[in-house]
């Protein structure tokens, strides 16, 4: 089992935004949190990920989890391949190099960050998710900014992540290329 | 690990450091404009301004430090990696110091010089500078981890930092003089508890930016 909420609560400030949400998802496993924006699936996301503590409720993660928020989160005033560089030292990640190539941002390894568009730096965040290696991976809205190209390279990622045993959760509005994952409407 | 963050901080800072050293500097140059030519008074008063002038200056990267991260997502990265927050704030202290102390202390060579220290009096205030800047770091870092985000978020550090800075500025200026022996203790005394506080203070504050 990869990741198991239950009785999940959450309070932002006054609003009880969901209570009561139960979620396993095992090994190889996929689930796509869906819903109108507002209702809570960022904040869903980011109680998976220990980044936010639930109201009420206990989660139960593996040790290691990748993290897709909305912001890249790299330094625009490096270069990607310095950027990207400084989190798989963290991360003690080997193959870097390759998933920049998978997600096609391999040729601005020496372009700084700044100069990146919005999707390019978002197939960099996605590329240090691959890299990271992390059994579990938590994407918050996971296809925001990407083109057609990139969202087919991020089925790509998911697929071969979940093919090695890894599971995915995600948030999102728009349909993502994850064959069999489950889907749950948040409202 | 904690040493790959505190480069990554270290070299963003010392990046920056040019400003708080080029005010430093500016301050020096203008407080003989300010009290007159006196070489006396300058070097009698001196030392004290120059530690007003290093407070002034911790004040200036204030606004760098934490809210570029939280909002580029940096925050949240490391989080989720099993960094502790209070071992976050441990590093971004020493790395912010690391481009902000000793840059300060070398600029205090050429201050003291256009303000007619003498010999003795520059090795106190270098003593001086090297036990208290830990803790101005430590300060500038804690106040810009509770205002990180907040509108005017400048000026309120200023409020918040320059108070809880006194006993710096009081037992920093006491330890220049020659009989400054029990200042520059109790300096240091001051910048250990703050040092060693500030970590905690500012690892809450951090994970309440993320609430």
């Amino acid at each position: 089992m990869m990741l198991a909420m239950r009785g999940i609560a959450c309070l932002r400030g006054e609003r009880l935004l969901f209570e009561g949400f139960d979620l396993v998802l095992e090994a190889g496993g996929a689930l796509v949190v869906t819903g109108p924006n507002g209702v809570g699936k960022s904040s869903l996301l980011r109680i998976a990920a220990g980044l936010l503590r639930p109201a009420a409720g206990a989660v139960e993660r593996p040790a290691r989890v990748a993290w897709l928020g909305e912001q890249a989160a790299l330094d625009g005033d490096r270069t990607l391949g310095e950027a990207l560089g400084f989190w798989a030292k963290l991360d003690r990640a080997e193959g870097l190099e390759a998933a920049m190539e998978a997600m096609g941002v391999a040729h601005l390894a020496r372009v700084p960050v700044r100069w990146l568009s919005t999707g390019q730096r978002r197939r960099a965040a996605i590329a240090r998710t691959i890299a990271g290696a992390a059994p579990l991976w938590l994407l918050d809205e996971p296809s925001n900014g990407l083109d057609v190209e990139g969202i087919e390279r991020l089925g790509h990622a998911m697929a071969a992540h979940r093919a090695k045993g890894g599971a995915v959760l995600a948030a999102s509005h728009v349909p993502l290329p994850l064959d069999g994952a489950r889907t749950h409407a948040l409202a | 690990m904690i040493l790959t963050l505190i480069r990554r901080d270290a070299a963003r800072g010392l990046r920056a450091a040019g400003l708080p050293v080029a005010f430093f500097l500016i301050a020096a140059t203008l407080f003989p404009f300010a009290v007159g030519p006196d070489a006396k008074l300058l070097a009698k008063t001196g030392g004290g301004m120059l530690w007003l002038a290093a407070l002034l200056a911790a004040l200036l990267p204030v606004e760098r430090l934490v809210a570029p991260d939280a909002e580029a997502g940096i925050l949240d990265q490391l989080a989720v990696r099993g960094f502790a927050d209070e071992a976050v704030a441990a590093a971004k202290i020493a790395a912010h110091w690391l481009g902000f102390g000793p840059p300060l202390m070398l600029a205090a060579l050429p201050g003291a010089a256009l303000l007619g220290l003498d010999g003795a009096t520059l090795l106190r205030l270098e003593a001086g500078l090297a036990i208290g800047t830990p803790a101005l770091a430590a300060l500038g870092f804690t106040v810009a981890a509770l205002t990180a985000g907040l509108r005017g978020a400048g000026a309120l550090a200023g409020l918040m930092l320059l108070p809880l800075a006194v006993p710096l500025l009081i037992f920093g200026a006491g330890a220049i003089q020659p009989d400054g022996a029990s200042a520059m203790k109790l300096l240091a005394a001051v910048s250990l508890l703050f040092v060693t506080g500030a970590s905690f203070a500012a690892g809450a504050a951090l994970r309440a930016i993320r609430e």
